[in-house]
């Protein structure tokens, strides 16, 4: 073996002999986690639609089983087409690894089985998808877990509403349905002075907008059936973990740093150090509670992610085009996108989400609820559904859909009272977008 | 991209080198497919512990790795005997791999330095979160080829394709499917 000084040693990645070449998020929506089949060449990443995997040998499945050994074992944890589509998303948030799942629901749960035990506390911003919102205060208290909900665009809220059994802080950084920035700096920050990690939920934003990695958080987590995936065809969801945080800092989370009895006495994070999490997920979470990601869906959504950097693009200029347009309309009240230069989270925006403030926004129908009825039944090219992040142009009247169980507080301090129609802005014609809203604006 | 070191790097006295900072994947297939016995200092007996697990993957891959530990020397771990130092082994080591504490690392790159002609060690190895320069400097002025703050399983793993089996990010873009350090 030749003893060839480091400084010499010449890179097999580009531009980097001492310093590793950083890829862009283009190259990686591409590439990332996708290497050409190993037995076949195939360079489209092959579909493994089977539920397991053989052992070589009587040893080799113990040290699967005891996870001393990496390898493929059963499709509810592992499949290799999935694989590509965890390795693909954790790259493009800048993260160490990534967990699929179901849902974006499913992540949520994930995260939270993992992090706490019964009778522990969350906190979370209140400006959520609706969904969540039920999920975390009318589904989670019956397995014992408490949400405190606050009002996130003062981040001082979350200090306020700490308990020495929170758990972490969760928020959407660009919250749906849209228009509120969290300043995710500061929040993290807090959850870092009390020892607990931030969650985001990066659904709207998508890594391509913002990486909330870069502003401290600890683990994201993605309805990759929205932009990740794209296309409105897929329901998907995933964990990603930044690899920085400390679980051993204290002794908030016996799940990664005592023994755990389903595999021995194993120690998560002393083991598997910065892909702990992802371990522990993945190993005992979906293990045990199930919500798999098939890989046929995990399929559809690395042909959806491939794009994902154009088709942001243009859902943002689509957008603000759109929300310029409805500004001047004298039947809309307000409009709610902070990529508005009177938005009042406008500067927020130009600070996480320069290239763009997302595709998903709100305004207000001069009429109350009533007209915001008549106007989602007069849309042509607008599809009237409960989704976001479709190329597809989507509306939704909230407070008659998705936020109806919540009550008209709930609704109002969700961004979501009687008055607010959503728009996900898709990636037609900005011309077509635009005579879409202005025909069904005049018949309101 | 080669991953981010765990070590937290601010203030930290043992932390200064800036070779080490990152190191090539050409350089960790290069120094994993040339060694074919290392040591471990640091082996466990206990086979819930990271060292355990290390040398068992490394085992099944290939390498014969030689337990060193003074508080088990005599016994057997996956079948090799355990010795109390890296001078207690009587035969060649192509690696010395340090799975001890960094505090613990300056004492154990001496005594490799001092077995490095007699054994032919060409390659001392500090483990994940283990880094401690000033023995770095020693080793490399004695001709050693150093890497510190990783993990050869986890190396392996992410050079052959396999870590990237459970969604870790290998940080490796290729147009070549990924073969094993071999």
């Amino acid at each position: 073996m030749s003893s060839t000084p480091i400084d010499k040693v010449v890179s097999n990645i580009p531009g980097g002999e001492e310093t590793p070449h950083e890829y862009g998020i283009e190259t990686l929506a591409v590439h990332a986690g996708a290497r050409p089949d190993p037995v076949t060449g195939a360079r489209s990443t092959p579909i493994f639609q089977t539920t397991s995997f053989v052992f070589n040998d009587a040893d080799h499945a113990a040290s699967l089983f005891n996870l001393q050994t990496f390898g493929y074992v059963y499709s509810r944890m592992t499949n290799p087409t999935v694989a590509v589509f965890e390795e693909r998303v954790a790259a493009l948030e800048g993260g160490r690894g990534a967990v699929a799942c179901a849902s974006g629901h499913a992540a949520q749960f994930l995260v939270a089985v993992t992090l706490m035990q019964s009778g522990d506390e969350f906190i979370s911003s209140r400006n959520l998808y609706g969904g969540s919102i039920t999920q975390f205060g009318i589904s989670f208290p019956k397995l014992g877990w408490k949400c405190h909900f606050v009002d996130p665009t003062d981040p001082e809220n979350f200090r306020k509403a700490m308990t020495d059994k929170v758990k972490f802080i969760f928020l959407e950084g660009l919250a749906n349905p849209g228009g509120i920035i969290v300043d995710l700096e500061k929040v993290a920050a807090i959850a870092h002075e009390f020892g607990i990690p931030l969650v985001v939920d990066n659904t709207l934003a998508s890594p391509y907008l913002c990486r909330p990695f870069d502003w401290g958080a600890d683990l994201v987590v993605h309805s990759t059936t929205k932009f990740i995936g794209g296309h409105g065809n897929t329901m998907g969801g995933v964990v990603i973990e930044s690899g920085k945080f400390d679980w051993r800092q204290n002794d908030k989370f016996p799940a990664m740093s005592e023994p755990e009895p389903a595999y021995h006495g194993l120690i998560f994070a002393e083991t598997f150090g910065d892909f702990g999490f992802t371990m522990k997920v993945r190993t005992v979470a979906l293990r045990d509670y199930g919500p798999t990601l098939n890989p046929t869906a995990a399929w559809n959504m690395l042909q959806g992610v491939e794009t994902l950097p154009l088709r942001m693009e243009r859902h943002c200029s689509n957008a603000l085009a759109a929300a310029e347009w409805l500004q001047k309309h004298p039947k809309v009240s307000w409009v709610s996108y902070s990529g508005l230069k009177d938005s009042p989270y406008y500067e927020l925006a130009q600070k996480y989400v320069p290239k763009g403030a997302g595709a998903v926004f709100t305004f207000g129908i001069k009429g109350g609820f009533e007209a915001g009825i008549k106007f989602v039944d007069s849309v042509n090219m607008f599809s009237h559904l409960a989704n976001i992040g479709d190329t597809r142009s989507l509306i939704l009247h909230p407070s008659s859909t998705t936020h109806r169980q919540l009550t008209e507080e709930q609704q109002m301090a969700a961004g979501a009272g009687p008055d607010v129609v959503r728009l996900s802005v898709g990636i037609e014609t900005i011309d077509d977008i635009i005579a879409d809203l202005e025909q069904a604006l005049d018949q309101v | 991209m080669n991953m981010a070191a765990a070590t937290a790097v601010e203030d930290n006295p043992l932390i200064y080198l800036p070779h080490h900072k990152f190191y090539s994947d050409d350089k960790l297939r290069r120094i994993l497919s040339s060694v074919r016995t290392f040591a471990m200092v640091g082996a466990s007996t206990n086979w819930k512990r990271p060292s355990f697990y290390a040398m068992k993957y490394l085992t099944q891959k290939g390498y014969r790795v030689i337990p060193v530990n003074p508080s088990r020397a005599g016994e057997e771990i996956l079948g090799e005997k355990v010795y109390a130092t890296v001078g207690d082994v009587p035969f060649d080591l192509d690696m010395v791999d340090i799975f001890r504490t960094s505090e613990e690392a300056l004492e154990i790159t001496k005594d490799v330095i001092a077995n490095k002609d007699a054994k032919n060690i060409k390659v001392l190895w500090m483990q994940l979160t283990v880094r401690h320069d000033p023995a770095a400097e020693l080793a490399e002025a004695a001709g050693l080829e150093v890497v510190m703050d990783r993990c050869p399983k986890i190396e392996y793993g992410r050079l052959s394709g396999e870590l990237s089996w459970c969604g870790i990010n290998s940080g490796i873009i290729s147009n070549k499917s990924l073969k094993p350090p071999r």
